[in-house]
């Protein structure tokens, strides 16, 4: 990929830290980086397509530390669960023989797997040497009949959010309009029920969450063209030119493509999550407002009200059991306001919360939300989380998966909200699933065990009071939580 | 020997192998308050991390050169000293690993000349170890990754007996060069096998003390919470011995013995009781002391075990990828209790393949064992988690050993060796044959038999 064309990909105009000076995409420091590559975001944003063979093109630690470790789930093919690589060796390298080792890997996966089509992605190796994988996608496509799709992001183009765009600009280039959508099946439309097709762009459905929001779609009589990319087929995409709307879900990464989409096909788009009773429903009014068809717009407001309604009643008893309790919640993006806002549903206190990806609109409805004096963590290291947690008094620590383990060390309880999560929170029953899995935490009877020190040796901060009862004062991490506090007073 | 079969295929289908690169990552996180800093762009980094979190459930320490587009092509000796004056303020480690990727490596990076740079530009850290080693993930495996990291951690922090002044012997230690194949698991118990007999253990790479999975007191640390201790890397030529355990850590250790003169005993694995037999004999003959009955009591634990199994695991056929050191030993392991290695897969070529028990061995993937164990009736699979589809798709059970086991909790503790490692092995692949129910008939029923009708009065349902 040019310089001139990464550029191009970095200026983004819909995005709203295009405005600032600090880019969203500055360059990384070295010994101070945490984060993906650009093919890392663009593997993630293509891999849930399930028909596809996805066929990394270089030597192994692109492929063979990262297939098959996400939580996206299918409703049928799981090609996408095979790890495919050119494997490239020093032999391969040397001799220039790359593009051929790639050419006829792409004909063995057509042999051995009939996909619906071939995706290489390129990597450091082969686009340091200069491979022409555009070439060998187009040779290669018109020999075996299959469309082979090149995704040029390697590692060092730039960051996790880059490859995302560079995937989706893939898509929109090579895929989008390959073909017309299927008719309708017959019997469905009828007098005041008209289908509408639309797409959610950055769906991934992780835990199959996708599938707690599809009924409720269904019900309003909306057809998911495609979702880029959760449980998705070559096909759908090739009709995502088609959709009288987009939804951005819960995620800038690929703000590209909607923007894209709108300058070739008109298509309205707008920005909204599916996390939280509020917002799941204000995506559902969206989706309404900007088709404009007054059934639906009835529709919509009637489910809105049942399922309400509903979830009023199934979360009363969770609510009592959360109420009052505080959150550090560390997260970037649209999630740093849409979780704010289903757990404030909960009856939760959210202390403090990540924006290091965040745009000024974000946190301005953080502010809307959490007030004026909402602590807001631009640049998070685990130390200065932990510090924060045992400051604030924070009961839960809600992160990514990476900050799992470091938060378990640090006999924080924790709940993992990013990809590599085992459960779906998505939808209105989705906040069910959150309540429980908070509880389930929360209530543990493990943190008072891990906290509490060997009964035969004294605690290391002397206090008359407590030396004689085994206090969690003894390890130095007495203020962890309020109840463990009130035992000490 | 076995005949050892190349790959042939152009593409490589659900990945066997995983990189030199953090092969050599894991053997610095066997060092105590270390960090590895990947020399390549930040994803190399990003995907390692996540494996072995995964793999071991604890927070990794990781760090990257993060190389971007200028820096691939204009060279990436800055972004290489950049990043160690960034570990080093930030964190004052008491070792830098500093691996290559196959990205740096096309580049025509030379890591020991950026270090030297390092060196020149910030002498106040002169006292930070930094150890460079060359692992572009094109060439070998996970396993000869780990080996050539500690290869490279003797020669930066191992001074020749002449200069050191340490003389063999003069501690009652027993060094330890343990290969990748080794879970901390293995580890513990080897040492306490060591300390049995009265003698102090040094293990090089320590993973036993760093990635046990424990829980410790310090709430947060961005370096490694254990491992071998880098001053103690001194003492390595005062030992009476050293135990050498994997064929992959041969070069380790003619690079030792040449630095310190300290006598070794080499060990292609410890699983089986021919190899653990040696093992204990070797250790009796250093410390010069009885066998503590202790140990004899666990290998005739294991011969008992060896009785009981060898019912269900002779003529028993099992389809295993793995690492070269691994798939010897486990191939070996299972001759000895006359089982079959039917399908042997590995990623990567070594010499310590010849030693294998079977007729062929696959330099190749999980699609080749796949493909191997379906022709040759394979009955068992021995691979990493990834297998788990394999042996879905194929209808039989799976026993994971390797890297990465992500689908199941404590797979990095399993001990494999010993007598009391190899009993336990031997026991759960036992059980898994016994869930196969090879022994049973399906019933018969013969058509001039005088009995009622299927569903009829007196079944079983019926009387209920």
């Amino acid at each position: 990929m040019k310089p001139r064309d990464i550029s191009a990909l970095l200026d983004e105009p819909a995005c709203a830290h295009n405005q600032k000076a600090k880019s969203g995409c500055a360059r990384p420091k070295p010994g101070a980086t945490a984060g993906g590559c650009a093919f890392d975001g663009a593997q993630i944003a293509l891999l849930p397509i399930g028909d596809v063979a996805h066929i990394v093109h270089g030597s192994i630690a692109c492929a063979g530390s990262s297939w098959d470790n996400r939580g996206t789930c299918s409703s049928g093919p799981n090609l996408y669960r095979i790890g495919m690589t050119t494997d490239l060796t020093e032999q391969d390298v040397i001799m220039g023989r790359g593009e051929k080792r790639l050419f006829h890997s792409i004909k063995q996966a057509i042999d051995s797997y009939r996909p619906a089509a071939v995706f290489v992605y390129n990597t450091c190796v082969p686009a340091l040497t200069g491979d022409d994988i555009e070439t060998v996608c187009k040779e290669a496509a018109k020999r075996w009949g299959t469309p082979v799709v090149p995704i040029d992001a390697a590692g060092f183009y730039g960051t996790k959010n880059l490859g995302n765009r560079i995937a989706g600009e893939s898509m929109v280039k090579y895929v989008c309009g390959g073909r017309e959508p299927d008719a309708l099946p017959e019997g469905i439309e009828r007098e005041g029920f008209r289908v509408h097709d639309v797409c959610l762009i950055g769906e991934y459905n992780i835990a199959g969450e996708l599938w707690q929001v599809l009924p409720l779609l269904d019900e309003l009589g909306l057809r998911v063209l495609c979702t880029l990319s959760g449980d998705a087929r070559f096909r759908e995409v090739q009709t995502m030119h088609r959709s009288e709307v987009n939804m951005m879900v819960c995620s800038k990464a690929m703000i590209n493509v909607a923007r894209k989409l709108e300058e070739a096909f008109g298509t309205a788009w707008f920005e909204g999550s599916f996390y939280g009773v509020q917002d799941v429903s204000q995506a559902l009014r969206d989706f309404a407002r900007l088709i404009g068809d007054p059934d639906l717009t009835a529709r919509t407001q009637a489910l809105i009200v049942r399922e309400e309604a509903r979830m009023q009643a199934a979360l009363e008893p969770w609510r009592a059991r959360l109420a009052g309790r505080k959150v550090l919640l560390y997260t970037g993006g649209v999630k740093s306001w849409s979780v704010v806002s289903a757990l404030q549903d909960l009856g939760m206190k959210v202390v403090a919360t990540g924006t290091r990806k965040s745009t000024e609109d974000d946190k301005a409805r953080i502010r809307e939300l959490m007030g004026a004096d909402a602590l807001m963590i631009e640049e998070g290291n685990p130390r200065l989380l932990i510090d924060l947690v045992r400051r604030q008094q924070v009961d839960i620590l809600i992160a990514g998966g990476r900050n799992m383990y470091t938060a378990l060390k640090a006999r924080i309880p924790f709940l993992d909200i990013n990809q590599e999560r085992e459960f779906a929170y998505a939808g209105y029953d989705g906040m069910l699933e959150l309540a429980r899995q908070l509880c389930l935490t929360l209530e543990s009877p493990v943190w008072e065990s891990v906290r509490r020190p060997p009964p035969w040796t004294r605690p290391l901060t002397h206090q008359p009071e407590t030396a004689t009862r085994d206090g969690p004062a003894a390890l130095g991490v007495a203020s962890m939580t309020s109840a463990l506090e009130a035992s000490h007073a | 020997m076995p005949e050892i079969v190349k790959r042939r295929k152009a593409l490589s289908v659900s990945p066997l192998k995983a990189s030199a690169t953090i092969g050599a990552a894991l053997a610095f996180l066997g060092i105590r308050r270390a960090i590895p800093m990947l020399h390549g762009s930040q994803g190399c980094t990003a995907f390692g991390k996540v494996f072995f979190v995964r793999h071991f459930r604890e927070p990794i320490p990781l760090q990257t050169t993060a190389i971007d587009q200028v820096s691939a092509i204009m060279g990436s000796d800055e972004m290489v000293v950049e990043g160690l004056r960034t570990l080093c303020e930030k964190s004052a480690p008491d070792l830098i690993g500093v691996p290559t990727t196959g990205l740096v490596e096309t580049q025509g990076a030379d890591i020991r000349r950026a270090v030297h740079l390092f060196r020149q530009t910030y002498p106040q850290f002169d006292a930070t170890p930094v150890v460079p080693v060359s692992t572009p993930d094109f060439s070998g495996s996970m396993e000869s990754g780990y080996a050539a990291a500690t290869q490279a951690i003797l020669e930066t922090l191992v001074p020749p007996a002449t200069a050191a002044g340490t003389r063999p012997g003069r501690r009652r230690q027993v060094n330890v060069l343990a290969g990748s194949h080794l879970t901390p698991g293995d580890l513990e118990h080897l040492e306490e096998l060591i300390e049995l007999f009265g003698l102090r253990p040094l293990i090089l790479p320590n993973l036993s003390d760093s990635l046990d999975g424990h829980l410790p007191e310090t709430d947060y640390s961005p370096l490694t919470l254990g491992g071998t201790i880098v001053e103690e890397l001194r003492t390595l030529g005062d030992a009476l011995a050293t135990l050498v355990i994997g064929d992959s850590m041969q070069a380790s250790a003619d690079e030792l013995a040449a630095r310190t003169g300290v006598p070794d005993f080499r060990f292609a694995h410890l699983m089986g009781l021919d190899a653990v037999d040696r093992l204990i004999a070797t250790l009796a003959e250093i410390a010069a002391v009885e066998v503590p009955p202790r140990i004899e009591r666990q290998r005739a634990q294991l011969q008992d075990a060896m009785l009981d199994c060898h019912f269900m695991l002779g003529m028993s056929r099992f389809a295993i990828a793995a690492d070269p050191d691994l798939l010897v030993g486990l191939s070996q392991m299972l001759a000895g209790v006359g089982a079959e290695t039917v399908v042997a897969v590995t990623p990567a070529n070594a010499p310590a393949l010849a030693n294998l028990v079977c007729d062929q061995v696959k330099i190749g993937d999980l699609e080749d064992l796949e493909i191997g164990a379906r022709a040759r009736d394979a009955e068992v699979l021995i691979a990493n988690s990834h297998a788990l589809h394999t042996s879905q798709r194929l209808g039989i059970p799976l026993l994971r050993a390797g890297f990465p086991q992500y689908d199941l909790v404590g797979g990095y503790q399993r001990t494999w060796i010993g007598y009391q490692g190899t009993r336990s092995t031997l026991f759960d692949l036992a059980n898994l044959l016994l869930s196969l129910e090879k022994g049973a008939i399906h019933p018969y029923r013969s058509r001039l038999k005088q009995w009622p009708a299927e569903g009829s009065r007196g079944d079983l349902g019926e009387a209920a």
